[in-house]
């Protein structure tokens, strides 16, 4: 491989540009496809019918109540939904979550599917699947973190070790100045991306095509040929356009395959979308944590010890821990940190990655923490955190590859006024007598790397083509990804064939971990290096090339042409040396992995700086965030418009942690009583009136050869803690559970 | 039995015969018309994504009965550029989303976009922020693009009462 | 959603007709009935569509004063109705703050007045709800009840009526016009609602084929007109239920309340009147000393009905800030947020 592909990419006419959304006129016009807006001749309708109990067995379903509804085609039950190839229970790897379908009478918790009502229309598939009627033979459900016996799980997240520590935590505590020991709660959350999970689709004999919102389609399609026994290669999945994911579509769901099997056994194509209550059982959900978190400093306000231990809850079939305590391992520097999980078992569908899965709620419970102990101190709670920096990674000891972290402070603080700040809780008023709170937050992101493949190709008319399996849930990989390709190959977007978003191109891997940027943007940069590489061989070695003997390390390009570094004046373009060497194209594979070593000897995080105030009603308590910013840094920006976008997302995200989301369960059936987006809220317009991002500039030389971390994840982490902690500033009353909301507040 | 309506879509007379009198006017516009740039995101009122205008106003396409609403004029998404200069590629609202960043996974886009276009024409926000986000509250947008949705919109409304513009979509 | 007759009325007499037989329910905007029925809540066996009637969306201001406002007229028409919102101004800003403009643009006023509770037992059909299936008992009484009630409940039913227009309403003696088979009545608005005593599965006074023609304000409703607000305490900002609101109205004679008009929303099964509070006022000087006390005489009756002691704190702060603001002066320009703690007033006189 020539150098030209390890080299730090250039800063080209694309990358750093803030260039709209490539898919912006189909987005603002309605034409871009999502799932459920295709309709292929011959298409059924096919709705889900739900579980109410949360533990048991369906005893009966009146199917043909269901049947004799006019338009109703078929139902699939237990008794005739098609077998499959695989168990859905089994578990080959961490990633393969047990699903429900239909195998069996078992209910595992509430809202699993049940039952499936194939018709001709929409209206007589909803009402087939009511008429069903289940009877249930019940068991008392176990819900809640009281419920069941913790538990030291074997892995947490995406098999992060559940205990992790270096020091002596009780001998730090025992030397301390001062101790704080807090707990924090933090409830139960489902993404609810506003798109409902969505599948249409079309058998054509062991040919499979499913049109499905997805963050992984390699996955999702390796996924189906095992539960179908099909070859892979017969499946072609499709999902151009998520409407958001936030790691509830990463893998495959058990409703999604449904429309799968439906579609198998009624031998038509069928569609099958969610109800949005449906959209709280079987597509995961962030488990509710308690967090207990004991400080100790010395004099100075310095940490002698930290000690992090998070209480979660997993399915009772299945694990996903929420890996809460793990912003500690890397945040805040402490001779002795202690890092824990427990989870208990409950009646709940199984937990699963969800926005900062993990950083989120740990993040809140820290930073709350911090603010606790910041107090102790009689410090101002940026200047705590200051002399609390870490230099190195806390447990590892490792040196980071690039923290920016002190200018994100810097940054943020001046930006927000955190100068005019009273140090007494509840010392600030705006002139109509509201209650103001100042609070900030430190935000975390590890900027993970993944497994993606690309191709590349350069054609003799001098136009270029990168081809990926890649995933855009709003995140911008049509935009972000195309100016990666358009660089990388050295020619303009205009110029450029961005082909992404199917199974049948090279696997990019997965929409997660913030990763799919840097992991996709370097396969891509690594496609188009070999593929210039080969034209600088052709050109190089051509005598009559201007480009002869240059090498091709000697050559780079732009727009459209190989250029001479030694002398400017000296290129070629693409297509000349295509035509003369009598070629129609060049092509090649490129992969993006992390390096072994780099990630050995560096810890590598994102970092940022949240600042929040909130207005509260002193009488009535009502609460409302009236300014956000937050600083980070996050190496390269690819397109700072989008980036800019993620932050402002992430940061909402924020709000909702502190002040809206709660799945309310009732403990005596397992219901979530407020699946529906009319009580489980999430911020509205109204609710976020500024908000503010500072791009801060990170350089970045041993994260991947782009410089890219990650940037969809962080704004949430920061930003829950700085609100929970300007509403102490506010109040002088601290909320150690989240949503905070104005009961809390009545004082 | 058979029930009739005639539905003027996006400028378009539509004579409209239904097997099913359950069928709301987003299942009608999705499932029966080909229109599927109106979105369900909750199918009760809860979102927004399905927001069109009906004889001018914007409203819940999912909470209304397609039969009660025989002889209305219904705009949807894929009719808004052409609704005020046909031939036009974009409405202003739809290119100030573009411009301001006012979606990232874009579902509820349509539903925002024709939400705003109604905001606008009722013409009692004007320039003021605030009655924009209070305006733009039944559009909900998961994402959190919502300062981006209320820049393009101050931007689309100060573009659309410029001089020779006229206010009304 | 069950299939169902669909009826087209041409004129009131038939849709009473339409409507009298059992199973039968009126379809306006359908705003609250399709989202029970989505919800398998309602299942009614014909829909009476009475969006066609004609004259039911006017709003008429009468010659001797007060208002009369059609069943058919939109939520929005009404509160940006010039006449009407500065005649009305509390009215006005509650309907604001209700849902969102989507659904302000398609409610109806009648739709309004009668759409159902949001608690989650009733609008859950595997839970028990003496509502929706007399006698069947509450899970509500055991379960999660931050939003219940806390005035007016029984053992059988501790829902609240989710409405914000008809808070003010109550309070400024609104009655609805009512066609029967029995012919034409007016109900004053209070008296259109049951508590829930033991059959909460009652929720108004209206008989199978009643429809409401129309709303009417009183030419008194207009003396308030300087002084009237709705405030409304919830959970975001915009686009949320009520956790507690008030309306409050007063006249004023001389440096003193001559006549207050206060109700309370989110609180019980109904928007409850506030007479005891009313009766404080009356002939009190304006301050924070009588405003308390006359809170203090209408929540002498709240009782929590469950994990819910806190609205009654909140609704005496929210009755003593809502009659500050109604003193200081109706605003000439509606709230960019109506109703809302956030609108830009002063919190204290």
């Amino acid at each position: 491989m020539p150098d030209i592909a390890y080299e730090q990419a250039r800063h080209g006419s694309s990358i750093g540009q803030p260039l709209t959304r490539r898919d912006g006129f189909l987005k603002v016009t309605g034409a871009a496809t999502y799932a459920a807006d295709n309709r292929p001749e011959g298409l059924l309708h096919a709705v889900v019918a739900v579980s109410r109990i949360a533990r048991g067995r369906v005893a009966s379903l009146d199917v043909a109540a269901a049947k004799a509804h006019s338009g109703v085609v078929e139902v699939m039950t237990g008794t005739n939904a098609p077998r499959l190839a695989q168990d859905p229970d089994a578990k080959h790897n961490p990633f393969m979550f047990r699903l429900d379908l239909l195998q069996n009478d078992r209910v595992r918790y509430a809202h699993q599917p049940i039952a499936v009502v194939i018709a001709e229309t929409l209206e007589a598939a909803t009402e087939g699947a009511e008429l069903l009627a289940p009877r249930y033979e019940v068991d008392p459900p176990q819900i809640g973190l009281d419920a069941g016996e913790p538990q030291e799980p074997e892995g947490v997240g995406a098999g992060d070790k559940a205990i992790v520590s270096r020091g002596d935590v009780e001998a730090g505590l025992d030397q301390a100045e001062r101790r704080v020991e807090t707990t924090y709660e933090t409830a139960a959350q489902y993404h609810n991306a506003l798109e409902p999970h969505a599948i249409v689709a079309q058998w054509d004999g062991d040919r499979l095509i499913v049109d499905t919102p997805s963050q992984g389609l390699a996955m999702a399609k390796m996924r189906l040929a095992g539960l179908f026994g099909l070859d892979p290669k017969s499946i072609l999945v499709r999902s151009p356009y998520l409407g958001g994911g936030f790691g509830s579509k990463g893998f495959l769901s058990g409703p999604q395959v449904l429309g799968v099997m439906a579609a198998k056994l009624v031998g038509r194509p069928v569609k099958l979308v969610l109800r949005r209550e449906q959209m709280f059982g079987p597509v995961g959900h962030r488990a509710e944590t308690r967090q207990t978190l004991r400080l100790g400093t010395d004099a100075s306000g310095a940490l002698t010890a930290l000690d992090h231990h998070t209480l979660t809850a997993t399915s009772r079939f299945d694990e996903f821990y929420e890996p809460a305590s793990a912003i500690s391992r890397y945040l805040y520097a402490a001779p002795a940190v202690s890092t824990r999980h427990s989870g208990v078992r409950v009646d709940t569908g199984t937990p699963l990655f969800m926005r900062a899965p993990g950083e989120a709620s740990g993040s809140v419970a820290l930073e709350g923490a911090i603010d606790e102990m910041a107090e102790a101190c009689g410090l101002d709670p940026l200047e705590f955190r200051l002399r609390n920096y870490a230099e190195s990674e806390p447990i590892s000891g490792r040196p980071f590859s690039s923290k920016a972290l002190r200018e994100c402070y810097a940054q943020g603080a001046a930006r927000f006024g955190w100068d005019k700040r009273g140090p007494v809780p509840r010392s600030m008023r705006d002139s109509a007598g509201r209650l103001i709170g100042y609070g900030m937050g430190t935000a975390l992101f590890p900027a993970l790397m993944m497994q993606a493949e690309a191709r590349a190709e350069i054609r003799a008319d001098g136009t270029g083509t990168v081809a990926l399996g890649a995933h855009d849930m709003g995140q911008g990989a049509w935009t972000a990804l195309a100016q990666i390709a358009a660089d990388g190959l050295g020619i303009d977007l205009d110029r450029l064939d961005f082909q992404s978003g199917t199974s049948d191109l090279p696997n990019a891997g997965i929409a997660g971990g913030s990763a799919h940027t840097a992991t996709a943007g370097t396969a891509i940069h690594s496609a188009a290096a070999a593929v210039l590489a080969q034209l600088a061989d052709l050109a190089t070695n051509d005598e009559r090339s201007p480009l002869y003997g240059a090498g091709n390390a000697g050559v780079y390009a732009r727009g459209g042409r190989l250029v001479r570094r030694d002398d400017e004046g000296r290129s070629e373009a693409f297509s000349e040396i295509l035509n003369r060497a009598g070629r129609t194209s060049v092509s090649a594979q490129g992969q993006g992995a992390p390096d072994p070593a780099s990630r050995e000897a560096y810890a590598m995080h994102a970092h940022g700086a949240v600042f929040a105030e909130v207005s509260i009603d002193p009488d009535l308590g009502q609460i409302r965030v009236t300014r956000l910013v937050g600083a980070f840094a996050a190496g390269r920006v690819v397109n700072p418009r989008l980036v800019t976008s993620q932050y402002y997302g992430g940061m909402i995200w924020g709000v909702s942690f502190a002040l809206h989301e709660k799945a309310v369960v009732d403990p005596r059936s397992g219901r979530v009583m407020n699946a529906n987006l009319g009580e489980y809220h999430v911020p509205v317009n109204a609710d976020v009136p500024s908000i503010d991002a500072i791009l801060v500039d990170e350089h970045d030389p041993h994260v991947n050869p782009l410089g890219i971390k990650g940037v969809g994840e962080i704004g949430i982490t920061g930003t829950a803690g700085a609100i929970a902690n300007a509403v102490y500033h506010a109040t002088g009353i601290r909320v150690r559970k989240t949503p905070i909301t104005l009961d809390q507040l009545l004082g | 039995m058979t029930f009739r309506l005639t539905l003027t879509v996006n400028g378009q007379p539509r004579a409209i015969e239904l097997d099913d009198p359950r069928v709301t006017l987003l299942d009608l516009l999705r499932e029966r018309l080909g229109l599927t740039g109106s979105k369900k995101g909750c199918d009760r009122g809860q979102c927004g994504a399905c927001t069109v205008l009906v004889d001018g106003r914007r409203v819940n396409s999912c909470l209304a009965l397609a039969l009660s609403l025989d002889g209305a004029d219904v705009l949807t998404i894929e009719g808004l550029a052409h609704s005020l200069a046909p031939g036009e590629p974009l409405h202003p609202v739809q290119a100030a989303f573009i411009e301001h960043d006012g979606f990232q996974c874009g579902f509820c886009t349509p539903g925002q976009i024709m939400s705003a276009v109604g905001l606008i024409h009722e013409g009692r926000a004007g320039d003021d922020p605030e009655r924009v986000r209070e305006g733009m509250s039944g559009n909900l947008c998961r994402c959190g693009a919502y300062i981006g949705i209320t820049q393009a919109v101050l931007d689309a409304q100060a573009r659309m009462a410029g001089p020779g513009q006229g206010g009304a979509a | 959603m069950n299939r169902f007759d669909y009826v087209r009325a041409g004129s009131v007499a038939e849709a009473v007709a339409a409507a009298a037989e059992p199973g039968a329910a009126y379809l306006a905007a359908g705003t609250n009935l399709l989202d029970l029925m989505k919800g398998n809540i309602a299942r009614p066996g014909r829909l009476v569509d009475v969006t066609h009637l004609p004259g039911l969306d006017r709003i008429e201001h009468l010659p001797g004063g007060g208002v009369r406002i059609g069943a058919l007229v939109r939520n929005s028409d009404l509160a940006y109705d010039p006449d009407f919102a500065r005649t009305h101004p509390a009215v006005a800003e509650a309907l604001l703050s209700g849902a969102s403009a989507q659904l302000r643009n398609a409610a109806t006023v009648a739709g309004n007045l009668l759409q159902r509770t949001r608690c989650p037992y009733f609008y859950d059909p595997a839970s028990a709800c003496n509502k929706r299936d007399p006698g069947a008992g509450c899970d509500a009484r055991s379960g999660e009840t931050r939003l219940h009630a806390v005035l007016g409940w029984s053992e059988h039913c501790i829902a609240t009526h989710p409405s914000d227009f008809c808070v003010p309403l109550v309070s400024l003696d609104a009655v609805v016009e009512i066609e029967g088979k029995a012919g034409a009545r007016d109900v004053p608005l209070e008296a259109l609602y049951r508590l829930p005593d033991s059959r909460p599965d009652r929720e108004t006074v209206l008989a199978p084929g009643d429809l409401i023609v129309a709303l009417r304000l009183p030419p008194e409703a207009a003396g308030f007109a300087a002084h009237s607000r709705y405030l409304k305490v919830r959970d975001r900002t915009s686009y949320a239920f009520a956790v507690v609101s008030a309306a409050a109205s007063l006249r004023f004679e001389g440096g003193r309340i001559g006549e207050a008009r206060v109700a309370l929303g989110g609180v019980a099964l109904k928007p409850w009147r506030a007479r005891a509070t009313e009766a404080v006022l009356a002939g009190a000087e304006p301050n924070e000393r009588s405003f308390g006390e006359a809170a203090d005489a209408t929540l002498a009756d709240a009782h929590p009905s469950g994990d819910n002691a806190y609205k009654i704190e909140l609704a005496r702060r929210l009755i003593v800030r809502a009659l500050t603001l109604a003193a200081a002066g109706t605003p000439e320009r509606m709230p960019a947020l109506p109703a809302s703690a956030f609108s830009g007033d002063a919190l204290h006189a």
